[in-house]
């Protein structure tokens, strides 16, 4: 099967209007006679629903929380970029779409890229006249910051609460079409698999969470909006909740994974500070914009620190090594993330890392205090600063934060066509969920920018373009396809809950993180791969014979949820390093020790690895097929990434 | 597995489902570290309990970082437990002390029924706000967003009224179970704004006619809703919202907006 990403012919600037032109579109008499099922409520879920309501479609929303408004999106602190150019400052939608495919160290679209850099100022515009309050300057005006990988102020932002704002503003709009009787809201509800009916997707099957009911829906079209799968790492900033079944799900049931080992490990969060810890905490990376990064010049001085011995604040300027500032000049602290990662890994490495457990570096505000005033400081970052106090019960006003990289965003996802449908006809996939916009690195504001871009205004028109191909035909609920999809589902819950080992659930996610983390996290070998692949199989083997998965499932069981998110979690790990295994570049976030330039930059190797790799499942215990999606590049220049 | 030292005693609510009569029960959480946070000394005691292959305490909680509103424990008579303006996901083990006894409850409001242990169905918030929180605004909208400006203390207190997390603690920590913080909270940040001017008096009515469908009980001015709010939420939002429901009952709805126009 070749991959077909139907990118539209002409120039950069005219594909999506000329493709927009070029989609069928759906009688507003008609678009009554189609169900769409949308599964997930962050902000591509939920503007996707919305929206496909307003237009007339009927919709059936689902989410795994007690309520849309808590999907993850909510946790998104610093903001959503747009090429408004309100700064005067020299931004324009080229430059958004070239500061991301660079960002993205050119492995992803630039068809994809440059739409999305195109739309995302209608989306500034929309999220404001739902009542999204964004900051404002004095004169009443919307007011930017900058943002890793880029020299504008195209940032919008709500302190430090830009999703939770965004999509509080999605999930009102939802709310109006819920109101309207065109959405129906399923809560506290699960999709555990796809139902497809020769060849296309036709509708889902659901537990609810409450009762354990296991149903169907069916549907004209399916959109996964289900979000990423950094949770294979166990720790990392993702929500408890968050998982990769639906996608998973989903996979095996036809539609290929994409750049699965793609990961975006942040550079600023809190540290580890102990084996009990269920997840990291994200500092901002709007802090860089008034914080200095630095670590002690020598591994003696750090240890010192690391002792208790002395203060931050005692070393002295010239011991201090403001390592960002020191190699980027141009960008300093604002270097893209896998970059800024990188750099401080290889600090802790020479032993220069500091905090209890020397696997930390500062970040300090010592200046900006001083340049600007506490007041000020407070006004932008009081509630990041507050949030990093009551988990440290360090004061970020007084000593330095310790920060240190940690999983936060998975680039790879299911593989979609510029459309966002996935190889399964009628299987959207949008925002994190699939794998589309962002290359090997995502950079800062740009996945908000992305999920609601899908939601807003990609997928209302390219949805019509198909549902007007199939038509308004209703689907058959009482085909087959939908009782054995339904029995499939019924049989895994039962060998999940006749499990009576010895060992957790969590014991064996936790167990899985710390192999990714340390085979397939910020450096990666051939080697280290090869042994991670036998790790994961063993602990996946020992997990179908000794993990215990107490209660039934007629009734509200987590223990039984995990073990399904776990289960998948620990087929997706071995994807993730055959991929990796597989891309002997070292490309953004995909760090090849084996591939580096003499400086220890990410080596890119265009001639064999300018592709999307996008796997297929075949069946258990075979190996997935690697399809290539060749990346051509007609307008920007493929170059070495600098941020000198 | 865990590394510390401190040992506590929980006297935690147990209840199968809504249907089922609940009772507390006693549980003994060791070796907790002053470093966890509340939610993962329970994901301890909850790993003791499936060894033993007896169910865990089920409690909601998902961004553990104090924003998605998910996590929703009455610790020690308190909602969120002692401390203030942060939620349970964001309290840690230092605030307690070594042998202390911790009594945890569920959110308790008729409007709140529980769904098992300690989590609550809080799906009437979801309804007051499909009732009204909302700007008719269909995607697409083509105004430059810059297009009205808004002065900052205006958009600043709409922020404020905005970081509502919907958690339901206000209701938890009221006497009478009222909601009113939480629908003044969005009933507010609408308000403020321009963009939520055209339907400023229908939303209020709307939206406290299903507040009231719900179940909530009435407002007395005690203010322990705004007390334990963990977004700090004030209560001149619900003098706001009285003002609007007010004028809404007083006066037809093109009377009311020729007012607000002259002001």
């Amino acid at each position: 099967m070749s991959l077909n990403a139907k990118i539209p012919e002409g120039p950069l600037a005219e594909k999506w209007s000329k493709h927009k032109f070029n989609l069928k579109l759906v009688n507003p008499a008609n678009k009554r006679k189609y169900d769409v099922i949308v599964v997930g409520t962050g902000l591509a879920g939920a503007s996707a629903a919305a929206s496909l309501a307003e237009l007339g479609y009927n919709v059936k929303a689902f989410c795994f929380q007690d309520s849309p408004r808590r999907a993850h999106s909510i946790a998104a602190q610093g903001g959503i970029n747009a090429a408004k150019n309100y700064q005067n400052d020299g931004d324009s939608v080229y430059r958004l779409f070239y500061d991301t495919i660079k960002g993205g160290d050119y492995r992803a679209r630039e068809g994809n890229v440059y739409r999305l850099a195109e739309v995302s100022v209608n989306i500034i515009d929309q999220c404001v006249a739902q009542g999204v309050p964004f900051a404002r300057e004095y004169g009443g005006l919307l007011d930017n910051r900058s943002f890793g990988g880029s020299q504008v102020s195209r940032t919008f932002y709500a302190r430090g609460q830009t999703g939770q704002q965004l999509l509080l503003g999605a999930y009102s709009a939802l709310n109006r079409q819920i109101n309207l009787g065109k959405v129906k809201m399923y809560t506290r509800t699960e999709m555990l698999d796809v139902v497809v009916i020769d060849g296309h997707a036709k509708g889902i099957v659901t537990r609810n969470l409450t009762t354990g009911a296991i149903d169907t829906h069916a549907a004209h079209a399916v959109l996964l909006c289900t979000g990423g799968y950094g949770n294979v790492f166990y720790l990392s900033t993702n929500a408890m909740g968050s998982n990769v079944t639906a996608a998973w799900r989903a996979h095996k049931r036809g539609a290929f994974f994409a750049n699965p080992c793609f990961t975006q490990i942040h550079p600023t969060c809190i540290p580890v500070t102990g084996d009990h810890q269920s997840k990291l905490t994200l500092m901002s990376e709007s802090l860089r914009n008034d914080g200095r990064v630095w670590a002690p010049k020598t591994a003696e001085i750090a240890e010192q620190l690391r002792k208790s011995q002395i203060k931050a604040s005692q070393v002295k300027e010239e011991d201090r090594d403001y390592f960002l500032e020191r190699k980027y000049p141009s960008f300093g602290n604002l270097v893209p993330r896998d970059v800024a990662s990188r750099n401080a890994k290889e600090v802790v490495d020479e032993k220069r890392g500091v905090g209890g457990s020397g696997i930390a570096v500062f970040l300090d505000f010592a200046d900006a205090i001083h340049r600007l005033g506490k007041d000020a400081v407070s006004a932008k970052y009081g509630n990041l600063f507050d949030m990093y106090y009551q988990i440290t019960d360090e004061d970020p006003y007084t000593q330095p934060m310790r920060i240190y990289p940690a999983v936060h965003y998975t680039m790879g996802g299911l593989w979609v066509d510029y459309n966002l449908s996935t190889t399964v006809p009628g299987l959207y996939a949008l925002g994190e969920c699939n794998f589309s916009d962002h290359g090997a690195n995502r950079l800062g504001a740009s996945a908000l920018m992305q999920g609601l871009a899908d939601g807003y205004f990609v997928i209302p028109y390219t949805l019509g373009d198909y549902l007007a191909t199939i038509g308004p035909k209703p689907v058959d609920v009482n085909h087959p396809a939908f009782a054995q999809t339904k029995q499939d589902t019924l049989n895994y819950i039962n060998k999940l809950l006749a499990l009576k080992g010895n060992k957790t659930v969590d014991q064996y996610h936790r167990e899985l993180g710390l192999i990714m983390w340390e085979y397939c996290g910020m450096a990666r070998t051939a080697e280290g791969l090869t042994k991670a692949k036998g790790l994961i199989r063993a602990l996946r083997e020992d997990f179908w014979k000794n993990v215990i998965v107490v209660g039934d499932n007629e009734e509200v069981n987590s223990s039984l949820e995990k073990a399904g998110r776990v289960a998948d979690f620990l087929e997706l790990g071995e994807l993730m390093v055959d991929d990796a295994q597989m891309r002997k570049e070292s490309c953004g976030g995909h760090f090849r020790l084996e591939s580096q330039t003499p400086e220890g930059e990410a080596l890119r190797d265009d001639d064999d690895f300018a592709f999307v790799a996008a796997w297929e499942f075949k069946s258990e215990n075979e190996p997935e097929t690697l399809h290539k999606e060749v990346l051509d590049f007609e307008f920007v220049h493929l170059t070495q990434r600098s941020y000198k | 597995m865990s590394t510390g030292n401190m040992n506590l005693t929980l006297k935690v609510w147990r209840q199968k489902n809504s249907a089922s009569k609940g009772a507390f029960v006693t549980y003994k959480a060791e070796g907790i570290s002053p470093d966890m946070s509340f939610l993962e000394m329970l994901d301890v005691v909850n790993e003791g309990l499936i060894l033993k292959g007896e169910e865990p305490i089920q409690f909601d909680h998902d961004c553990r970082e104090g924003i998605c509103g998910m996590c929703s424990l009455y610790i020690n008579g308190h909602p969120h437990g002692p401390k203030q303006g942060i939620t349970t996901c964001q309290l840690h083990m230092r605030t307690f002390h070594d042998g202390e006894i911790i009594v945890i409850e569920p959110w308790r409001a008729a409007a709140f029924p529980i769904v098992r242990d300690l989590a609550v169905d809080r799906s009437a918030f979801d309804r007051i706000q499909q009732a009204g929180g909302f700007v008719s605004v269909n995607t697409g909208v083509t105004v430059d967003a810059n297009e009205i400006p808004i002065p900052k203390v205006i958009a600043d207190e709409a922020f404020n009224s905005a970081t509502c997390i919907g958690c339901g603690a206000c209701v938890a920590a009221c006497k009478n179970a009222s909601a009113m913080l939480f629908v003044s909270a969005k009933v507010s940040q609408l308000g403020m704004l321009p963009q939520g001017q055209p339907e400023r008096y229908s939303r209020v009515q709307a939206m406290v006619a299903q507040m009231d469908a719900e179940g909530f009980g009435s407002c007395t001015n005690t203010g322990a809703c705004e007390a334990e709010c963990p977004k700090e939420i004030k209560m001149t939002n619900i003098s706001r919202m009285n003002n609007d429901f007010f004028s809404a009952k007083l006066f037809r709805e093109e009377v009311i907006h020729e007012h607000s126009m002259g002001e």
